[in-house]
Parts: C-alpha cells; structure tokens; sequence
C-alpha cells in the first residue's frame, strides 16, 4: 500500500514539474512590437556591435540583442540558436557552401533597402533571383610586409631589386626573398617569410587562403565560378610558392609542424621576417612592438601565373548578413530598419568603419582607418584586378585538411616530388570525392 | 525516521531525476532519432533509416574503421600501463617509505589538469623539449610519434589517479590476513597472488573500468596534441586522419559539412555500443572475481 501510495505522490510531482517547464517555456513567446536579435559571428567586434546596438535602442526604443558566438562555434551555436522560441532575426553564412545549408531561413532581400545601398550587386548571395545573403564586409589578405625593412633592403648595395614596383611578379618576389635570406644577418632578420606554421591556428592561411590562388586561375581559365571536379592545372604555382615560404623562413621547413598563429605573428612583430601571408583583419595583432601602422603595406599573392603583373590583392567576403525568414513579421521589418540604419546613419557608418576597422560595400560607407585595408583600396586604385574568393566554394573541411596534411607531409619529407605527388592527390581527387559527398 | 523516508524521498530525488532527465535521457532519445535522419538543425529533419550507419560502416569514406583501430591498440596499451604502474606505485606507497604523502601528492597533481591545457603543454613540450632538438622533427611528423606522445600523456594524466584508488584497495586489506599468510610460510609473490590481489579486486574493477572507458573517449589530449596528424589522401580522394581516434573522428565528421551531421550523430551511436559493450563485458568479468572478506 504504501509502495503505491508513494509511486502516486512522485507521479504527482513530475506531473507538476512537466508543466511548469511547459509554462515556462511558453513565457518567452510575447507578442507586440517588434525586436533585434543578431548572431555576431566576429568575436573580435563584439564590444563594438553591443555599443551601437545599445545606441540604436536608446534612439529608437527597439530593442537590439547582440550574442556572439565563441570562435569557432558559430554553426553550433546558430543550430541551436535558431529553433528556439525567439531565434536570432539576423544571422550570417559564410559564402555559397553555408548559403546551401541555411537557405530555408533565408528572407529574400531583394526589395530592401540594404540590398539597395550595395555598391556592387556581386556583393550578393543569390538563389535564383532570390537575393538570401549581402555581404557587409570585404576583407583582403595578401603577403604583408615590414616596410622599413623592405626599404633597408632596397638600399642595401647586394640587392638586385631597387622599387617596391619592381615586386610585380613571382620571380621578382622569389629573387627579394631568397636575397633578404642569404643576408638576414645584415638585415637583422631570420627570415625573409615568417613561419609557415601548420597547426590550426595557422594552418587556414596555407591550405584555404594560399590554395584560392590556383583555384581562383583555374576558374579563370575555364570560365567557371564553381566546380564538381578540379583540374589543378596551376599546382605547380602552388607549389613554387609554397617552396618559396618553406625555403626562406625563420624557421627550418621540419619544424612547421609544430609552429602557431601566434609564433607567426610575434616574428613580425619583433620585425624578425619581412614577409607575413595574412590579411585586413590582422591589423590589431602585427602592429605593437617594432611594427607600427605606418610600417605596413600589402603585396599581392604572386604564384608565376600568366598576366600576374596586373593581379591584385585576394578581396572577398566570408561575412554574409542573413535575415531569418522564420521570425515573426514585425521582427523582420525592424531588423532591416536596423541593418538600414547600420549602414546610412552617421553613427552606423563611423561604427563600422573605426570601432570595427571594416571596408564595407554600402555606399554611404566611411574610410576605414586600417593601413591594410588603405593598401588594398590603392591597390584596386591602380588598376590592379582583385582576386575573388574562391575557396568559398572548396567542398568541405576535409578537402581544407586533406590538402593542409599533405603540404605538412610535404615540408617534413624533404620538398620531394613524391611529397608533391600527394598534394596533389588530395587537392584533385579529394575534391572529386568531398563534393560527391557533400552534394 | 526511515518510514518518513521512505515515504519523502521521491521528492528529494527530484531535482536530481528532472536534472538527468533534460541534461541525459532527452538528449540522448534525440541523439537516436536524429542518427537515423539527415539534418540541419532540430526542427529540419529528413528520414533516412539506416543509410547514415551504411555509411559510417560500409563506405570507407569516413576514417571510422581506421579510427577504431587506433582507439583499440591505443585502449590496449593504456589500461595495462596505467594499471599496472598505478598498483606498483600504490603498493610501494603503502610500505614505509619515507615522505610517501609527498610522494602520493605528486603523483596525483597531474589529475588535476584539464585535458586540453595539458594537451597544449605537451604538444610544446614534447615538440620543443624532445623531437625538434633530437630529431629534427615534430609530434605530426609520424603516426608512431602521435601514438606514442599520446600514450604517455595519457598515463601520465590517470597513473596518479588510479594510483589512489588502489591505494585505499590496499590500505582495507586486513594486516591479520597478511600475517597469517606469512606465518603459513607464503612467500611474498605467493601473498600477492593468493591474497592481496584477491582482496582488492573491487579497485581492480573500477580502475580497468576507469581506465578503459577514459582511453576509449579520449578526446581533448587526441585534439591538442595531435588534431589527427599526419594524414594522407588516397587516389579515391578519402583523407585518413592516422592518429584520429573515436571521439575525434565524430566530431570532425560532424564539422566536415552540413551534409555529414546524421552521419556524426550514427558514428556516435555506434561509439556508444561499443564503450557500452566492451566496459559492461569488463565489469562482469572482473566482478565474478571479486571476494567477501
């Protein structure tokens, strides 16, 4: 009796428990006016995004919620994010591949006025003549230099090449290497390239940043902006630069494999290297120490490909503003009257553009303070043709590893053919496999 | 007082069955249900029976076989290492020897670490301190190297610990049963045998349980110190990660891109049979041989 007695209190209680969770989760479903909630995916500019989130809400009374997701987490934190009850109205994908995973939350953006405010409609995510996702950043990477270092090696009587214009080509860039190298005592260096570290703090730059060079030729030449299958008809490129940063770094090609992010960027820092292969988005890190702003420029990513003396940087966008078309109405219409005030307001504008450092594609945009981000602009200024960014379309994580592993494998062994063999096996058929996979 | 126990404890048990209940038992019905879908977020689901545990099993795309192997050898190795130093080093701290709290302290500390700062210690450690100066190499230069480091890392971590468990097994075997044993002439390895390891059997138990489910899952060591380097891609274009293990592999396969999520989650699935299996299997055997005092 009394067994019976107690299974009856306990199902009682967990009765009552159940349903007070269901009441509580029910509380969070308020209607009324509308609200803003983005998923920032840019830790770096947090602070700055909840400042002028704040901003908006004591101007306009709506409120704006910012969460960013940790480093590295946003595709998880956006997957759970986005099923709740009141799931981010604004989000981001990272180009065409995560468009494909997200575009049933897509609000199509075409009648709105921040898809109006564009400079270039390529700046755009489309499906169709949908228009799912606008990017509002650009970023541009390419081979940074330590100018003051450049200049001393201009002025040294054993240099051959005496302008910075004169580095317009790969054999150029491989000469001023492979000179700072074999006199790096006299210019105070270790190396002329930084450390070409493959850990995976690092490793992005080599197999995912590097390797949109040939693909971003390929394409060219075949007239295509996305592929099934790869050719790797520009490896060799590939793989002379490659060369080129094992062979005149500071450290011994054996020993990338153990060498970070962090290693790289303290090396330029201490004015160690010359060279870093990085982009806009590392300003904060490199200046401090012996590098100032005023020290940096950007050289294009040269691999020896034909018509290269007009190549400029890599300028891209893997930053897409999605609006969640899942959320209630009201919340869609504020969350563009908000992206519309980000990106024509005074204090919108100069957000981006200080607080956060962007170049961005709206045409109210202010100039950015980033030395990088100047060099680029003057870059496009002189005429030279942007490289797109292809390894958007690169199939998935494991083709990025795949190829990262064998350009590792391919340092430690030696730069023997056999190495590149299997480089080239993983970027060509690895390709072929992980888009059938994934497609 | 016991009947008013009795009568109240299902409401103390509460917060704890309702605790379980959404931070286990939910999680892992969906995580089920979810192994037999392809998905993208929980509310966008397709049904696809069995095709994700096909590909996880059958398709050699995914580095899940080459993985277990790892795990397995890797599994092997650690428990007997671990265990059979933890009981060395526990028996002897349980003579005499002087500073032997000092001794136990030490050994322990270890524990304390967090598997992925440990990891990154380690990886610098052993990359700066061992490879690069005496070879010229690092951690991702070989899998024998990652397998290795790995190994030692591992028993560095759980040696102490379990050292304390057998230590408290030991310290329970009565010194009267000792005495006897010795006054009917037992040798020394004879007690061991016939006496001691009987007594603590139950330590044994739970530290072979311990010891393998740990090595089995292991997953922040395998990430810090190795991430699954190196790796090679064959002519069919499939990358073998060769010191990947389990745990690492699911969570890779789940990253690798949307489309993979039901194939992680099948993974998971089947990685839970097996440590279920293979722990439960260890737990009968070693149980059937423990003693009442």
């Amino acid at each position: 009796m009394n067994g019976k007695r107690m299974t009856r209190i306990f199902a009682v209680l967990v009765a009552g428990c159940v349903i007070l969770c269901l009441f509580a989760g029910c509380g969070g479903g308020e209607t009324g006016a509308g609200k803003v909630y983005y998923l920032n995916f840019k830790p770096e500019q947090k602070a700055a995004w909840e400042q002028l989130a704040k901003t908006y809400t004591d101007q306009t009374g709506v409120p704006v919620t910012v969460v960013t997701a940790a480093s590295g987490t946003y595709e998880d934190t956006l997957s759970a994010e986005i099923v709740k009850d009141n799931p981010p109205t604004l989000f981001q994908v990272n180009g065409p591949v995560g468009l494909s995973h997200w575009k049933e939350y897509c609000y199509d953006l075409k009648d709105t006025d921040l898809y109006r405010e564009l400079t270039s409609k390529e700046f755009a995510l489309t499906d169709g003549d949908k228009v799912l996702g606008i990017a509002y950043v650009l970023e541009t990477y390419g081979i940074i230099y330590n100018k003051k270092l450049l200049d001393r090696y201009f002025a040294a009587d054993w240099s051959t090449v005496k302008r910075l214009e004169d580095i317009n080509g790969f054999s150029a860039l491989s000469k001023v290497a492979a000179e700072i190298q074999a006199h790096r005592e006299a210019l105070g260096v270790k190396g002329a390239f930084t450390s070409a570290g493959m850990t995976d703090s690092s490793d992005w730059r080599f197999k995912n940043h590097l390797a949109n060079l040939p693909i971003y030729y390929e394409y060219e030449k075949r007239g295509i902006d996305t592929a099934e299958k790869i050719d790797g008809t520009y490896l060799d490129n590939y793989r002379q630069i490659w060369d080129l940063y094992l062979n005149n770094a500071t450290c011994a090609p054996t020993e990338i494999g153990a060498k970070t992010g962090d290693d790289a960027v303290s090396e330029f820092r201490k004015g160690e290297a010359v060279f870093y292969q990085n982009g806009t988005w590392s300003h904060g890190e490199i200046v401090g120490d012996k590098v100032s702003d005023e020290d940096l420029g950007m050289l294009p990513l040269y691999i020896g490909a034909e018509g290269e003396e007009n190549q400029g940087l890599c300028t891209g966008s893997e930053n897409y503003w999605c609006v969640n078309a899942e959320a209630r109405d009201e919340d869609i219409q504020e969350t563009l009257k908000f992206l519309k005030w980000v990106v024509t307001s005074e204090t919108g504008t100069r957000a981006l553009a200080e607080e956060m450092g962007f170049s961005v594609p709206f045409k109210a945009a202010k100039k950015s303070d980033n030395p990088l981000t100047k060099a680029a602009e003057d870059m496009v200024a002189a005429g030279k043709k942007p490289v797109g960014w292809n390894f958007t379309t690169i199939p998935s994580e494991d083709w990025k590893d795949g190829v990262g592993a064998a350009l590792l494998s391919y340092a430690q062994t030696g730069l023997t053919d056999e190495g590149w063999e299997k480089v080239k096996t993983a970027f060509v058929n690895g390709w072929a496999t992980e888009y059938a996979k994934n497609h | 007082m016991y009947r008013s126990l009795k009568k109240w404890f299902p409401l103390f048990l509460l917060p704890t069955a309702l605790a379980f209940l959404v931070s286990f038992v939910v999680p892992f019905l969906y995580g089920i249900f979810f192994s037999f879908c392809e998905f993208q977020t929980l509310d966008r689901f397709t049904f696809v029976g069995l095709d994700n545990f096909k590909r996880v099993l059958f398709s050699g795309q995914y580095n899940f076989w080459q993985s277990l192997g790892f795990t397995a050898l890797f599994t092997v190795l650690s428990v007997i290492i671990i265990n059979v130093a933890a009981f060395l080093i526990a028996y002897a701290l349980t003579r005499n020897v002087p500073g032997r709290n000092l001794y136990r302290t030490v050994f322990f500390m270890p524990n304390l670490i967090g598997g992925i700062v440990l990891g990154y210690v380690w990886r610098t450690v052993i990359n700066y301190g061992v490879l690069i100066p005496l070879l010229g190499k690092d951690l991702t230069y070989s899998s024998t190297f990652g397998f290795i480091g790995l190994l030692f890392v591992l028993c560095w971590q759980q040696i102490g610990y379990m050292m304390i468990i057998y230590i408290a097994g030991l310290q329970s075997v009565p010194d009267s049963i000792l005495e006897a044993a010795k006054i009917d002439g037992a040798s020394g390895w004879q007690t061991m045998r016939r006496v001691t390891i009987p007594m603590v059997m139950p330590s044994i138990t739970i530290c072979l349980f311990l010891s393998i489910t740990n090595s089995f899952k292991l997953y922040d060591q395998n990430l810090a110190l190795t991430g699954g380097l190196p790796a090679v891609t064959d002519e069919q274009g499939i990358t073998h990660r060769l010191t990947q293990m389990l745990a690492l592999c699911i969570s890779d396969t789940y990253g690798n891109s949307a489309r993979a999520h039901g194939t992680a989650q099948a993974m998971a699935v089947v990685f839970f049979l097996l440590v279920a299996v293979i722990s439960l299997t260890q737990l009968m055997l070693t149980r059937r041989k423990e003693v009442q005092q």
